[in-house]
């Protein structure tokens, strides 16, 4: 059997162990185990890539397709490359950390059922190769989380959960017609990726309406401007862990999509129509900075904050040059990890004092020191400090960016650069607000700080974040050497 | 010279140590750790100094650049990589010594300062994270591990100036010096791009070779907005230095810095990170002359009106942290007018030396005098200048010393400050006498509010001191650092300078030009010190009555000319409420509300309509046979 298939068949075993678990013992069992086992399949999967990438110049490995619906040419067809074993290894990280942030949920049956479904999808999208496939897992990822705020959320939860998932099933629309775009246009005989890319071509008439709705579609989760408020009300209103998966890992889905369907299959409309998406980022790029600036709310920060770290993504996939794309896997990662992060302290700190607004707490370092510090680390690598994922990923994105010929692009990027000092305020201004002073409200002292499985969650990110700001190149040649097919499918043009 | 990897490696390893395990330690024991480490460190650079100067030596007349370890460590594109690894020259090799020296005092001098507070150990680990930085900056290779070290320098300095984190000026302040710092960053950010697209390289030896040859070439014929692409490039590089240097109007983070803890003044904000400006432009100095002559001069005009401005500004505050801290401005002032007056080669590169020259002597008497003010508010309990006076009785150790700075930094040979400072006046006269003269001026100034902060420190009237806690010399732990550098504030002005520092790596002599330069800078030093003994030796009304007589002049100095009102306006008035709120306010309404119109008008729509689908089959024949009819009539008539 497959590994790749493994990654998929995990989480459904655990949604089978779950419906027998009787004690909340037993369902913290199979979630450890389950998410445990996922992790050592991601490193495991790494170890085995990086050696047969040794061996082989093939462009996707561990390939293998079973046909499902052969009258549509729908294929079960798997296989994976540098970029998606990093999207792979980031995703069982947030699912492994957000088990432990979970740990104490009500119905948590239920809630784990949904959580396990929602790794269901967000793995089988990285691994699938085929359009529909992926759009289905794509779909089973979404789902989830209308039950997830729904039902666990905190607030406006059913306003927020039906605004979330009608924008999500909005962009969704989107792209079936684009999935479909590109399945006629390229003469429907194939709906594999690889097929599509390097065997078969989309007329440009075609490209020029498949690609927006493509990219749109996609771009919606991505938080691409002016589709991304689903996001603040979105975040703010979902449990802990829900946010965790949801900035950390589903976010991500939309800019691999944006990546590896629209700008892989369609180069010659990218480079047509990319300047005006090119624009839409940047601007969530800035906007999404200074959005967060005035936000009092710790979530709408960081849900901000999201907007303009996922815009960089997007931003730098459309500069279409190594570097930059390099940049932008770079920064899914780095995304993924900080804001999850940021998330499952916000939940630490909210489960305690009860709220989320900044202007009602005050001098926290001193009543919870290990949740403080792993909060400013979190701000650190947000705002770029070296050493910290996030410093290499935005500085592959700069340079990569600048190296661009149009002087456009470059000014454009000297653009984006300035989003490092609106977030250096936003971040500061938190932490200071928060964190440092004196205590702003006598209820909060004495309040426990960090308990054993919020440290578990909390050091395990910090510790891949200050991995990947270390080592940077580790990354860096495992995705930048999966690159060049599409580098070379753009510069053809 | 490998070994000398150990010197960076050693402060990163106390700093994860105390870092990580520090809350479990004594306070004395991770203070004396990190105390140890970096005596080893400072070893080591002492040992690095004398191989690279004195055994090594000069090959072919210069002094040949090493790069004993480097190593990739990301790759961008074929040609651009960040690198890390360490480069020595006679100017890196020159900061390692004076940064593990003042550090060393400092962690010395802050076993017994800092006793007792809480955070301890915390402070240990930031102070070696701090160290670990900045000697990563210095001996950088490329621009970009130069960058990379530069944004760690910022974190450690916010960490430590927000030491006292309870305190909320404190937490202010610190957050005004990232973000003051960050804003001037990304100038240099921009800089590094533009600089590494055009010679596609980060790398300073190349950059620099032959003239700065790459850059010259790759940039020729190219301006934007009627400068030159070059001279963008390296004007944005000079906006990151101007704030890490507090260079006007990016200082005014440097005077609230002063909220941490005294030692890290002395380290931090006076002897070592806030010359980093001076030395980022030492470091691309053959860019800078070859490819953006203008910048340069930029840079001597910016550092002339600085010099000045602090220098005003700094006789009349009363926090004597505050007087030190713009008379650091003031002095970092000086290094940059000597580089923007420099020329290339030789004897025309003494503004060169003459910077790195005082970039080495400032360092030593400055971080003394933070210290020596160290130990008179431990004393005292405050750091108001009115609390003080006649203590030389009381802390004789602390007022000798202090007086040994304050003549170094006066420019009174034969200490250190003398010497360094002549050269700077030397190489100003030749090239503009405008900022020779604003110079000059400037040194009177200087000799006059030192010697204000003398006397109103260690003489005038002995205020009434708290009976129980009568003011006391401060133990040995911290009198011996101040003995130290007050040994090398007498001695370092007599190190001939050009023999090791030169634009080009040649040595040249260098002679003090005693008509035109020495005495006249001796006149008006002694002039200050003279009028400030008649206004202050004995505490008059005096200088009250002419501060009245100056009237608004004097609020707006004591005010700091209103420029953090300035800046609070901008950042407060307009950043935020024009900008951020009105785009918080945009995407809530206008891009949300769009989002939630459109769902609105779908129910709307929806609940109109669903009148059609009653299900009553008599409707649905009615419509039937009139819409038969009517389709029949169009028929008919058309």
């Amino acid at each position: 059997m497959n590994i790749l298939s493994l990654f998929v068949l995990v989480p459904v075993l655990m949604i089978l162990f779950l419906f027998v678990c009787k004690s909340m013992q037993q369902i913290r069992t199979v979630m450890v185990s389950g998410a445990s086992a996922l992790m050592i399949l991601a490193v495991t999967l790494t170890v085995m890539f990086l050696q047969e990438r040794a061996v082989s110049n093939a462009e996707m490995l561990f390939t293998s397709s079973t046909m499902w619906y052969p009258s549509l040419n729908i294929a079960y067809a798997v296989g994976v490359d540098g970029i998606s074993v990093a999207m792979i290894v980031l995703s069982s990280i947030i699912v492994f950390t957000g088990v432990f942030s979970s740990w104490n949920m009500n119905m948590a049956k239920e809630y784990f059922l949904w959580y396990c479904l929602l790794s269901v999808g967000v793995f089988g999208f990285f691994i699938s190769v085929d359009l529909f496939t992926m759009f289905m897992f794509y779909e089973v990822a979404l789902i989830p989380m209308y039950l997830l705020i729904g039902l666990w959320g905190t607030g406006r939860k059913e306003y927020s959960a039906m605004k979330l998932t009608l924008m999500l099933m909005g962009g969704s629309a989107f792209l079936l017609i684009g999935i479909l775009g590109i399945y006629y246009g390229s003469g429907h005989s194939s709906m594999n990726l690889l097929e599509i890319a390097n065997n078969l071509h989309i007329p440009i008439e075609i490209q020029r309406w498949v690609f927006p709705a493509t990219f749109l579609g996609f771009g919606v989760l991505g938080a691409l401007f002016p589709f991304h408020t689903w996001s603040p009300d979105g975040h703010a209103s979902a449990p802990t862990a829900v946010s965790m998966l949801h900035a950390g890992v589903l976010m991500k889905l939309g800019g691999y999509g944006c990546f590896r369907v629209a700008m892989y299959l369609m180069p010659e409309a990218a480079h047509e129509l990319g300047w005006i998406f090119l624009i839409l980022t940047g601007i969530s790029v800035v906007y999404g900075a200074f959005s967060a600036v005035v936000q009092t709310d710790l979530k709408y920060i960081n849900a901000y904050s999201s907007v303009s770290h996922c815009g960089l993504v997007l931003f730098a996939i459309l500069m279409m040059n190594r570097t930059a794309m390099t940049g932008a896997i770079m920064q899914m990662l780095s995304h993924g990890l900080m804001t999850a992060l940021f998330f499952a302290l916000i939940g630490l700190i909210y489960g305690r004092t009860h709220t989320r607004d900044i202007r009602e707490m005050g001098g926290l370092m001193k009543i919870m020191p290990f949740a403080s510090v792993c909060y400013v680390i979190a701000g650190l690598a947000s705002l770029g400090l070296p050493g910290l994922s996030g410093f290499v990923a935005e500085m592959t994105i700069f340079v990569g960016s600048f190296q661009h010929a149009d002087v456009f692009h470059r000014i454009l990027t000297i653009a984006a650069c300035c989003s490092i000092v609106i977030t250096a305020v936003y971040i500061l201004r938190t932490v200071g607000k928060i964190l440092y002073g004196p205590v702003q409200d006598s209820h909060h002292i004495g309040l426990p700080d960090a308990s054993w499985y919020e440290k578990v969650s909390a050091v395990g990110l910090i510790v891949a974040i200050t991995f990947m700001g270390m080592y940077p190149s580790g990354a860096s040649e495992l995705i930048n050497n999966s690159l060049m097919p599409i580098i070379e499918k753009l510069a053809i043009i | 010279m490998e070994y000398s990897l150990f010197i960076l490696i050693t402060p990163f390893v106390l700093f994860l140590l105390l870092g990580l395990t520090g809350h479990k330690m004594k306070q004395n024991v991770a203070g004396i750790i990190g105390t140890v480490g970096m005596g080893f460190a400072a070893a080591l650079s002492y040992m690095v100094a004398y191989q690279y100067f004195f055994v090594i030596g000069k090959t072919a007349g210069v002094f040949q650049e090493m790069i004993p370890v480097s190593f990739e460590w990301l790759r961008f594109t074929e040609k651009l990589h960040i690198d890390l690894g360490i480069l020595l020259d006679p100017i890196s090799v020159m900061m390692l010594v004076v940064i593990t020296t003042v550090s060393l005092m400092v962690h010395l001098y802050s076993l017994s300062y800092m006793h007792g507070e809480k955070g301890f150990q915390r402070y240990y680990s930031f102070l070696s994270l701090f160290s670990f930085s900045m000697l990563g900056l210095v001996v950088a290779t490329n621009i970009f591990q130069m960058y990379i070290f530069w944004e760690l320098v910022g974190v450690s300095s916010y960490s430590l100036i927000g030491f006292y984190y309870t305190k909320p000026s404190a937490v202010a302040a610190s957050k005004k010096a990232f973000i003051v710092t960050r804003f001037a960053d990304l100038g240099f950010l921009i800089g590094i791009l533009i600089l590494s697209y055009y010679t596609g390289t980060f790398d300073f030896a190349t950059l620099t070779a032959n003239h700065a040859e790459s850059v010259v070439t790759s940039m020729q014929g190219l301006s934007f907005m009627g400068l030159s692409v070059a001279a963008w490039a390296m004007a944005l590089i000079f906006m990151g230095g101007a704030g890490k240097s507090a260079m006007f109007p990016l200082h005014i983070w440097l005077p609230d810095a002063m909220e941490g803890p005294t030692p890290v003044s002395a380290l931090i904000h006076a002897a070592t990170m806030v010359v980093a400006g001076v030395y980022l432009i030492a470091r691309l100095f053959p860019v800078y002359i070859f490819a953006a002559p203008e910048v340069l001069t930029l840079i001597a005009y910016i550092g002339a009106f600085t010099a000045l401005f602090a220098a005003i500004i700094a006789v009349t505050q009363t926090d004597i942290k505050r007087v030190l801290a713009f008379s650091t401005i003031s002095q970092i002032a000086y290094m940059m007018v000597s580089l923007g007056v420099s020329g290339y080669g030789g004897h025309d590169g003494l503004g060169y030396m003459a910077s790195m020259f005082h970039l080495f002597t400032h360092a030593f008497f400055k971080a003394l005098l933070f210290l020596g003010a160290g130990s008179v508010i431990h004393a005292v309990h405050s750091n108001e200048m009115k609390d003080m006076g006649r203590l030389h009785k009381f802390m004789p150790v602390s007022s000798w010393t202090f007086l040994i700075a304050c003549l170094a930094i006066a420019g009174i040979p034969p200490f250190s400050g003398f010497f360094s400072k002549d050269e700077i006046l030397s190489a100003a006269l030749h090239h503009d006498k405008l900022i020779f003269f604003t110079m000059l001026f400037v040194a009177g100034l200087t000799a006059f509010y030192m010697f204000r902060l003398y006397f109103n420190i260690f003489w005038g009237k002995e205020k009434a001191y708290d009976s129980h806690h009568k003011p006391h010399e401060s133990p040995a732990l911290m009198t011996v650092p101040l003995i130290i550098l007050a040994i090398y504030s007498i001695f370092t002005g007599f190190i001939h300078f050009p023999e090791f520092i030169s634009s080009d790596s040649t040595p040249f002599a260098a002679h003090i030009e005693w008509m035109h330069v020495a005495i006249p800078s001796i006149v008006v030093a002694l002039t200050g010190i003279v009028i400030a003994f008649v206004l202050y030796f004995k505490g008059s009304e005096k200088p009250v009555q002419i501060a009245k007589s100056l009237g608004g002049f004097y609020t707006a100095t004591v005010h700091k000319f209103y420029l953090d009102e300035v800046w609070m306006f901008i950042t407060q008035s307009v950043i935020f409420k024009l900008i951020c709120k009105p785009i918080a306010w945009f995407d809530r309404h206008i891009i949300d509300g769009a989002m939630n119109g459109l769902a609105w008008t779908t129910q709307k729509t929806s609940a109109s309509v669903k009148g059609l689908q009653s299900g009553q089959v008599q409707l649905y024949v009615w419509v039937y046979v009139i819409g038969s009819l009517l389709i029949a009539a169009l028929a008919l008539f058309l």
